[in-house]
């Protein structure tokens, strides 16, 4: 009479909360393009609306974050790592951490982008917001990656993603070469101070960008366990 | 021996609640994986299970019956004395019974086989002395409850791994599925054929030959197989359902050979289950019917029918309320696993029923699923409930035996 023990024998399976954890995060960095465009035009109240969305975004991110991890036992066996499912969780959730983090910095000392650099910095910004996206959209086959067992067809159509992932953060990359030479080139006519907080934010927009390609190597690992 | 009739009515009706028990809980496990999947309602799953328990129990069920009845304790012991076997045995029934509903009372997850094996060997070995129980048959059964699972969990991982390689790893896995489907629910209905034909029906006076059962087991799974594929021809590509989850349609094409599934499960579950209910009954009735202890005589069909109708009650009368409960709990086993991990169970069951070794169908289902679970086919595995499943024979096994034991002291001093 062990019915119902055959029912308890399947733990909750980690991918629709990671997938939702990751969705979270994802909208949350997106809402740092509108919320430059109202900084660059000097909208201090909607940038602000922004930033506040942001922050709830984050809130709601790290709570999925902390059922998941509750979710996930020593005592399961996975078709992946543990640890590298914990690792891609952590990641996907610094990419909302670092949305915050910009945002906080840029309304905090109410930084103006000089205009020269608006355009410029804006593309740069999709561009790595656009990793992110490949990077969701990469996560979003996780399930079709558990349904076929980690093989076949499924994993090349993963690989595929991840690949364009990788060209995605290498044009990124180009364009915050690009956006750095363009600030070095007017540095010295700019308050030394906000020079230094601008490179700070083309870096942590970067690192966006940078933590979006990460989690396409993470799902890498967990493919071939 | 005036008791006769009284034992007779004792025995029937101690059997027939524990099949009641039996119908009650455990087919669940055969039926909730398509329950859960939306594959049949819960009505059509109750009736599915009761024409296949039926049938399992008594086309395929005598072997273990025979086993239970007079392979476990050495009736030669008891020629002088037939009623001690027959308290004996009513003692292992009611041991078995009280074990299993104080079990369930604390949710610990035991097996039906292992508490009739262990009451069997206890009132034996106990009351008899241990030279009364055939050892070496009693460590086959001991050594079929480690192979059945392996087996299972082996047979399961060969079948997903099939399915990766024909179906789920395709470029089209749809086309894939539609024209693999109907092969799988050929195996199914062949093998379940085969065995049944070739181990189970002999009890009932009917011997077709080897060739004669291969090519009937082949017609009737080609036969199911063509039914499986009209079925599969109607089932629709749903684009909404593929663009969240591509392989949404490829599932539901998996649903087809899982319901031929569910009814081979119920099936090889009367087939060994239905024994540990009847087999003591069987001991008991022979015994006092003739006034003598026969090593021979084979099982009356009228008590394998007991047995059936005794699983069939509990289904109608608890049975839904579990399945649903069940198939809520088992989401993870989708119509591709479930097929694999029932598949491989069911093969490994009935091939044990052909042989006559009872083996807990719990345990074989769970060695299954982890087969699946090694080939990277299921999400999350709980550990935890696979190792407690497993040591719950470790205590199951004592604690009927000691159990039957003290009825047997209890029923002897009775008589007495």
């Amino acid at each position: 009479m062990a019915s119902d023990y055959i029912s308890r024998l399947f733990g909750a399976s980690p991918v629709r909360p990671i997938q939702e954890h990751f969705a979270q995060a994802t909208a949350c960095a997106m809402v740092l393009e509108p919320f430059f465009d109202a900084a660059i035009a000097g909208d201090w109240q909607r940038a602000v609306e922004a930033r506040e969305r942001i922050i709830e975004l984050e809130h709601a991110a790290d709570d999925a974050k902390r059922k998941l991890r509750l979710a996930l036992p020593n005592s399961l066996l996975m078709p992946v790592n543990r640890s590298d499912l914990l690792e891609l969780l952590s990641m996907q959730d610094a990419i909302a951490n670092q949305a915050k983090d910009i945002s906080g910095l840029v309304t905090g000392r109410r930084m103006r982008i000089p205009d020269s650099l608006g355009k410029p910095y804006q593309e740069f910004l999709r561009c790595c917001l656009r990793a992110v996206v490949q990077a969701e959209r990469s996560v979003g086959e996780l399930d079709e990656l558990f349904e076929t067992g980690f093989r076949g067809k499924e994993v090349d159509v993963v690989m595929a993603m991840t690949e364009e992932l990788d060209r995605i953060e290498n044009e990124s990359d180009e364009l915050q070469v690009d956006l750095r030479s363009r600030l070095f080139q007017i540095e010295r006519q700019l308050p030394p101070v906000d020079v230094m907080f601008l490179y700070q934010i083309i870096d942590w927009t970067g690192e966006l960008g940078d933590l979006a390609h990460r989690v396409g190597s993470r799902l890498h690992l967990l493919i071939s366990k | 021996m005036e008791l006769a009739l009284v034992f007779i009515v004792l025995a029937a009706v101690f059997g027939l609640f524990m099949a009641w028990g039996i119908g009650a809980n455990d087919v669940a496990n055969a039926m909730a994986p398509s329950v859960g999947s939306r594959a049949i309602t819960i009505s059509q799953a109750v009736i599915i299970a009761a024409v296949f328990e039926f049938a399992g129990a008594v086309l395929a069920g005598g072997e273990v019956t025979s086993t239970i009845r007079r392979g476990i304790v050495d009736a030669a012991l008891f020629a002088n004395d037939p009623d001690l076997l027959i308290i004996g045995m009513l003692a292992s029934l009611l041991s078995a019974g009280i074990w299993l509903l104080v079990a369930s009372r604390f949710g610990w997850p035991v097996s039906t086989t292992h508490s009739i094996v262990g009451a069997v060997v206890g009132f034996a070995a106990m009351g008899m002395g241990v030279e009364a129980v055939k050892w070496s048959q009693v460590g086959q059964i001991a050594m079929s409850w480690v192979a059945s699972p392996l087996l299972a969990g082996g047979l399961a991982f060969a079948l997903f791994f099939s399915i990766q390689r024909l179906v789920l790893g395709r470029d089209d896995p749809l086309a894939a599925a539609r024209r693999w489907c109907p092969w799988y629910v050929f195996l199914a209905g062949f093998f379940m054929t085969l065995v049944t034909l070739l181990k189970g029906i002999v009890h009932l006076g009917v011997n077709l030959g080897t060739s004669t059962s291969y090519a009937l087991a082949a017609l009737i799974g080609l036969v199911v197989a063509l039914i499986g594929r009209v079925y599969i021809g109607r089932i629709p590509y749903d684009p909404a359902a593929n663009r969240d989850f591509h392989f949404a349609t490829v599932e539901r094409v998996f649903t087809v050979p899982m319901v031929v599934t569910a009814c081979a499960m119920a099936f090889a579950h009367g087939s060994n289950d239905v024994a540990n209910a009847v087999g003591p009954v069987a001991a008991v009735v022979s015994i006092a019917s003739s006034g003598e202890v026969h090593a021979t005589a084979v099982v009356s069909p009228w008590i394998l029918l007991l047995g059936g109708a005794g699983i069939v009650l509990g289904l109608a009368t608890y049975g839904h309320r579990v399945i649903a409960t069940v198939g809520q709990g088992i989401t993870q086993l989708t119509p591709s696993r479930g097929y694999a991990a029932g598949t491989a169970a069911a093969g490994t069951i009935v091939l044990a029923s052909g042989t006559g070794l009872p083996i807990s169908t719990t345990h074989t289902l769970v060695g299954a699923v982890l087969g699946i679970g090694l080939a990277r086919g299921i999400a999350a595995i709980n550990l935890r409930v696979v190792s407690t499943i497993f040591v719950s024979w470790l205590v199951t096994v004592p604690a009927g035996a000691l159990l039957a034991a003290a009825l047997f002291f209890v029923g002897r001093a009775l008589i007495r």
